[in-house]
């Protein structure tokens, strides 16, 4: 049923109620793994709180599945909420988060939100600044060899866009003798790390870079569900269709700060879940009620797995020496640490 | 017989044709050039990048991941610095990952000294490259070897760090590489492009074999048993005429040991070789101070202490900021077959 006339344009009800749920998860799973991070159980915590309404809104257009033929995710830290959409379990996150052996994405080695799914093309995410947009080069020229209409996703934050990275992301992309079906995300939530945009950054707006271009290029609130989900959809088209890159910025709050390291509190941004739960409540798409019912239930499964995880083990020392290579190891590697 | 920087491009055609090479790249590595020293001249899948480190070791990353199996150019290793970290996180990425994902790239860059290079020409990266775990690297000596392990890299599940010595890359074998034509002229006009206007030229490939040199595995250039010198690139064919010498002279009986991997390298056979002869000269042009040698001197020391009848030794580049060009500070900086002479020498004259 679309909810016409409204804020949510051509967008049907069940889908409105699928983005709300998902946002919902994200953010529990998200101020969970704060939690562990503060009580022990973790230890340092950075994620996306603050920009489920654009995550979610692009884990929901992935063309998912492995291979060229689909779409290449090369991801930063805050992606959960995009992850969660794509089909990823929140428990999978706690896993993550508390380092155990069964963390899926990187068994135990690295931070939360360090995302890895071979099966989806997400590429490994690191924690070096836009490093991302550099790889995105070559799973782009991957995906432009390919017939079909697949394409590469790289996100990064506003911060990272002084790296060389991101320029050698648009110079590659814009390249006369082969254009890349590149969708460029930069994340804009104003800080690197501590550091406000506006004293770092000349620019009006970070998507002017695609002027020097004369690339496909926009500024949206990335705060707003409808917003976000349709400029998604006209980026990734246009993309799609012409085989040619298109640089987005979404302008997103950061509701935790930037990491456990800043302390990871909340602070006094507007809320995409909440600017969302007023619409659907005034359009009539959802009663109060059945939100928070939403709410109860993200807490409710992730209260189960988080009880789960820690029956979890924790990796053996010796899984040190497991994927040194892509098989085992030479007899003669050294392995002692010295005499 | 086909040079070093012939032998690449060989493999690497090989590589396109049979080993799933769909993208060869970098800085003038497509047409017209063909790569400052011609390794990717005339190759069907060879394309020129822009000017820019980061973007053509991404790419090279990127299709990795996407089973592309990329061979990509730095255009010497003396620029590579501004993608260390890069390379660190090809290196580590199948750990990362817990093993799920498979980084299959090569990266091939000229390095070290002996064409007057200068400050940035000149440079080695050997200690550098092997402090990047999960990254294999290897430098041959020889066109043939040359050939072999190039075929291993790509075929390797691995990212593979491929050090071109630029002091052997216009120096011809004495094997060789299969299916290579006898007469060199002949291979010339195959395969090498014409001076002045190429556009018109193809290349006409022979039809060559695979020859793989495994990753890992050191060779014996020359058996004694004296002394041993373990080396690799350069210095490898210095240290074997300098052994020949010695063994015409009869002065000394030296074991050659090129070790063509430095990562993983091949400790059965330099271990193997120093316990019969023991006496041991590491012999490479990187700067000292954690210099790569003196890894293995450590291990030499740790595990074969009591086989050692003297101390070992390491003769190596000096730690300077760089090579100056000048040739008096160049061979002042870096061992030249001189010094080679004297540290064997000196290593054999030694009462036990």
């Amino acid at each position: 049923m679309a909810v016409s006339g409204g804020p949510f344009g051509t967008m049907d009800k069940a889908l409105l109620l699928k983005i709300h749920t998902l946002m919902v998860r994200a953010r529990i799973l998200e101020e969970r793994c704060i939690k562990m991070g503060r009580t022990g159980e973790g230890y340092f915590w950075i994620g996306g709180p603050g920009e489920e309404a654009f995550n979610v809104s692009l884990g929901l257009q992935v063309k998912k599945g492995q291979g060229p033929r689909y779409d290449y995710l090369n991801f930063h830290y805050r992606s959960s909420a995009t992850l969660l959409a794509m089909g990823a379990t929140t428990i999978d996150g706690i896993r993550q988060m508390r380092t155990v052996a069964t963390d899926p994405y990187t068994k135990g080695r690295n931070f939360v939100n360090h995302y890895c799914v071979p099966e989806w093309n997400v590429v490994p995410v690191t924690s070096t600044i836009e490093t991302q947009y550099s790889t995105a080069i070559g799973t782009a020229i991957a995906n432009a060899r390919t017939p079909g209409d697949a394409v590469t996703i790289v996100t990064g934050g506003d911060g990272g866009t002084a790296e060389g990275d991101f320029h050698s992301c648009l110079v590659w992309a814009n390249r006369p003798v082969l254009p890349l079906p590149i969708l460029i995300i930069v994340v804009n939530n104003h800080y690197a790390i501590s550091v406000p945009e506006q004293t770092q950054h000349g620019e009006k707006k970070i998507s002017d870079w695609g002027k020097v271009f004369g690339m496909a290029a926009k500024t949206i609130d990335g705060n707003d569900v409808a917003e976000s989900y349709g400029a998604i959809k006209e980026a990734l088209a246009y993309c799609r269709e012409e085989r040619k890159p298109y640089l987005l910025e979404a302008v997103c709050s950061r509701l935790y700060g930037h990491s456990s390291a800043s302390g990871a509190n909340r602070v006094n941004e507007p809320d995409c879940i909440a600017l969302f739960e007023e619409k659907l409540a005034a359009q009539g798409v959802a009663k109060k009620e059945d939100l928070e019912k939403v709410w109860s239930q993200a807490l409710a499964e992730v209260d189960d797995a988080h009880q789960q995880v820690k029956k979890e083990p924790y990796p053996a020392p010796e899984s040190i020496w497991e994927g040194v290579y892509a098989e085992p190891l030479p007899p003669s590697y050294p392995t002692k640490g010295g005499s | 017989m086909a040079s070093m920087v012939q032998a690449i491009r060989l493999a690497l055609h090989y590589g396109e044709e049979n080993l799933g090479v769909r993208e060869i790249f970098g800085e003038d590595v497509g047409p017209p050039l063909g790569g400052v020293f011609t390794a990717t001249q005339g190759l069907r899948t060879a394309w020129n990048s822009p000017l820019d480190e980061r973007g053509i070791v991404g790419a090279a990353m990127g299709l990795a991941w996407a089973g592309f199996r990329p061979v990509a150019e730095i255009q010497f290793v003396d620029y590579i610095f501004n993608v260390i970290d890069l390379l660190k996180l090809a290196a580590n990425a199948t750990w990362t990952s817990g093993g799920r994902y498979k980084t299959p790239m090569v990266v091939m860059t000229p390095t070290g000294s002996g064409i007057h290079g200068s400050i940035y020409h000149s440079h080695s990266f050997d200690s550098i490259a092997t402090k990047l775990h999960g990254m294999k690297v290897v430098c041959p000596s020889n066109p043939l070897d040359a050939y072999g392990l190039m075929i291993s890299a790509i075929k390797d599940d691995n990212p593979v760090l491929f050090l071109k010595p630029k002091a052997l890359l216009r120096v011809k074998g004495e094997d060789l590489i299969p299916g290579e034509p006898a007469d060199e002229k002949e291979l010339r006009a195959m395969i090498d492009a014409p001076i002045g206007d190429r556009t018109q030229w193809k290349p006409r490939w022979p039809d060559v074999k695979e020859y793989a040199v495994p990753i890992g595995q050191a060779k014996i250039s020359k058996a004694g048993n004296d002394a041993t010198v373990v080396t690799h690139g350069r210095l490898a064919p210095v240290a074997l005429d300098v052994a020949k010498a010695l063994a015409a002279a009869g002065t000394g009986d030296v074991e050659v040991v090129d070790m063509r991997s430095l990562v993983p390298y091949d400790w059965e056979l330099i271990k193997a070789s120093i316990k019969k002869t023991g006496r041991v000269l590491f012999l490479n042009e990187e700067t000292e101070i954690t210099n790569f040698g003196e890894h293995l001197f450590r291990r030499t020391v740790d595990e074969l202490f009591y086989d050692l009848k003297v101390r070992p030794r390491l003769l190596c580049g000096k730690a300077t900021p760089g090579v100056g060009l000048s040739p008096v500070l160049e061979y002042a900086t870096v061992p030249q077959k001189a010094d080679v002479e004297r540290a064997l020498r000196e290593l054999i004259d030694e009462p036990a």
